[in-house]
């Protein structure tokens, strides 16, 4: 498919209060053109918490209940219990959630909603930071990005929250990329037709908290997957998948684009050394070699 | 149906009678019986609930919260640490005008590790918008989880209720009670309407950023909906009176207090040891009353001052506001003009007994009052 052949109903409207060149809401409207009216979002406190504009307007249109920053799954529990004792099976749940909220304070509940089995969509925007609270470091903060909490670069390697996921023997994990909107489209429909708890997590590029220009959100999020510091791919039945250009990257057909490049287009890396570059390298080799094997799997 | 059972299992009975839709509950002692029980009557069928075995308190509320969001009717149970967990939520509750029914036990807070009777859990929730019941008996816990949907549904409150009653001494306490039919508990409590719900067919965002121009009027709200409860209150407790013939005091049950010139401040457990108390003092002479704070939140401030223009109040609070003193005392000093005198007992699950009660009613006439079997015994 292309994305001219998108469906044309919008459910991010208009006049939001995203900054320019913001990720979440090309992420959001792609997601809900796949899923459709019959959703609901909770959201816990993060940028989309402010994006939707304030009160008495909002510019979501589909029911969206606003949680504190740690319930974003417990949240989707309740409203999946309801739904199931009201016999609704033609709605769809999803828990929208920032890397803070998934990663660090709401592990705990999107591991137990994951364990019980809930039916619903976590969808995990990733922009590597607390970017709503004025760019901080979270557990999806890399190596070496500065942050308003990591002056000096972050010392500690970020944790794969999809791999805990993966912990967890759920029917469907898949990563996206904003670059890719097909991709993340048919992604999110394949997991709306799934029953049980679904995983998503799409890397989110940040003008204001990476340090790039407002137009470069797109190009800088191509770039995540072509150099090989995201992965695309989706975990199903216990079996994972390349998709995308992903897969050419890992299995060696293509070469990755150079990841010095993609770095130096963020300032949150401006004093990256070149020790911190090799070690950067380093932690993107080891993770290869990783999903290298559970693929082969 | 008479029965004879703790008063954790009357709470779980009461619930599964409220026909909630959607039950979150995690284990924490001593309400761990509740959660049990609940689990059998779901896994038996007797109970339609969906029933979330949620992975913390704090995720417990925000289950409920959220499938009340849905449209839902909803019940938890916790107690003492469980419920400093939720207090997030406890205040999201609050202001999201979910009507969440919870029975919480009261036990004292650690450390050191306490699992007995201290009312400091749920007086530590008192701003959270949530009214607040305490009972005495088990059938007092039966009557009033009931009673709660009907108060925290109804239109002109939509707001989150606390049962409260003391761990063990009523949680793991048989007694015995008369349990309406299902029936009959359904023509008292109707279906649940919701005042407002997350619905595809009208796509409202709720709890979005709410600027200074707005916020405040949210608070006011919350506070007339509690001025709002306190006639329905005792309007739900004389309903209930009328088909089943049973009532608790409405806000304050008063015993003996019509000619008393000393008037007894207690609630939960202590409340009905005082009741006990009352009549030996009546019995050695003395003009004894006592006034059985059932409702704490909406504070019964009218109730207070009537009784205060006739009668010295004792209060006694197995609670503490360090710094302060006794949480209820404050607030029923802030309440009155007459003179009020404050007790401190029975925190960590210390026993206070009629003699007890008799002892610092006497201790009182001498002026005394503060830390009883602490500072003063």
């Amino acid at each position: 498919m292309a994305i001219k052949d998108l469906p044309r109903e919008e459910y991010v409207l208009e006049g939001n209060a995203s900054c320019p060149g913001c990720p979440i809401t090309i992420a959001l409207r792609t997601v809900l053109k796949a899923l459709g009216k019959n959703t609901i979002l909770t959201i816990p406190a993060s940028c989309s918490a402010v994006i939707q504009s304030l009160y008495p307007k909002t510019s979501f249109n589909v029911p969206t209940l606003n949680v504190a920053f740690e319930t974003a799954a417990a949240s989707a529990s309740g409203i999946v219990a309801s739904l199931q004792a009201q016999g609704r099976e033609d709605i769809t749940v999803v828990a929208w959630a920032g890397d803070g909220g998934s990663y660090d304070i709401g592990l705990q509940a999107l591991s137990g909603a994951l364990e019980r089995g809930t039916n619903f969509l976590y969808i995990c925007y990733n922009n590597q930071m607390y970017s709503n609270t004025g760019i901080q470091r979270s557990g999806a903060t890399p190596y070496g990005a500065w942050t308003t909490t990591t002056w000096t670069g972050k010392k500690e390697r970020q944790k794969v929250l999809a791999e805990i996921v993966m912990a967890h023997h759920i029917p469907y994990v898949a990563t996206a990329s904003i670059a890719y909107p097909e991709d993340l489209y048919q992604k999110t429909k394949k997991a709306q037709g799934i029953r049980g708890p679904k995983y998503m997590e799409i890397i989110a590029p940040c003008p204001p908290g990476w340090r790039f220009d407002m137009s470069k959100t797109v190009e800088l999020a191509r770039l995540a997957v072509e150099t090989g510091a995201w992965l695309l791919y989706e975990f199903e039945n216990e079996k994972l998948t390349f998709t995308g250009p992903t897969r050419a990257i890992l299995e060696g057909d293509k070469e990755p684009a150079s990841v010095e490049d993609w770095l130096r287009m963020q300032g949150r890396f401006r004093n990256l050394t070149t020790q911190d570059l090799e070690t950067f390298k380093q932690v993107l080799q080891e993770r290869w070699d990783h999903y290298r094997k559970l693929a082969s799997l | 149906m008479k029965v004879i059972d703790t008063g954790n299992h009357m709470a779980a009975l009461a619930a599964r009678m409220a026909r909630p839709d959607v039950i979150a509950a995690y284990p924490i002692t001593p309400q761990t019986t509740i959660v049990e029980r609940l689990a059998q009557y779901v896994e038996s069928g007797e109970c339609e609930s969906q029933f979330v075995r949620v992975e913390s308190e704090h995720s417990a509320m925000a289950a409920c919260i959220s499938a009340s969001a849905t449209g839902s009717r909803t019940f938890t149970a916790t107690s003492s640490h469980g419920l400093l967990l939720m207090h997030e939520m406890l205040h999201w509750a609050g202001l999201a005008r979910t009507p969440v029914v919870m029975v919480n036990i009261n036990r004292a807070i650690g450390p050191g590790w306490s699992i007995w009777s201290d009312c400091n859990d749920s007086m530590s929730q008192r701003d959270t918008g949530w009214l607040q019941y305490y009972c005495s008996s088990n059938q007092e816990v039966f009557d009033t989880v009931i009673q709660a949907y009907r108060v925290g549904e109804h239109a002109d409150v939509l707001l989150p209720v606390m049962i409260n009653y003391d761990g063990f001494i009523l949680s793991h306490t048989s007694m015995a009670a008369d349990i309406p039919s299902q029936e009959d508990v359904d023509r008292f409590l109707p279906p649940f309407q919701a005042g407002w719900k997350l619905d595809v067919d009208d796509p409202l965002t709720h709890g979005n950023i709410i600027g200074p121009e707005y916020y405040m009027e949210t608070r006011y709200d919350m506070h007339r909906a509690q001025e709002s409860a306190r006639q329905l209150i005792a309007d739900v407790e004389q309903e209930w009176e009328e088909r089943f013939g049973r009532h608790h005091g409405g806000l304050v049950e008063e015993y003996r207090c019509e000619d008393a010139d000393t008037v007894l401040v207690a609630m939960g457990a202590i409340g009905a040891e005082a009741h006990a108390a009352v009549d030996e003092l009546r019995e050695q002479g003395e003009r004894a009353g006592l006034a059985r704070m059932r409702v704490f939140r909406p504070f019964p401030a009218a109730e207070m001052q009537r009784l205060s223009e006739r009668a010295e109040l004792v209060v006694i609070d197995r609670d503490i506001s360090v710094g302060m003193g006794g949480a209820v005392a404050a607030e029923v000093r802030a309440a009155v003009e007459g003179p009020v005198k404050s007790y401190v007992a029975g925190l960590g699950g210390r026993d206070v007994t009629i003699r007890d009660i008799v002892k610092m009613y006497r201790l009182a006439q001498q002026g005394q009052e503060g830390w009883y079997s602490v500072e003063v015994s």
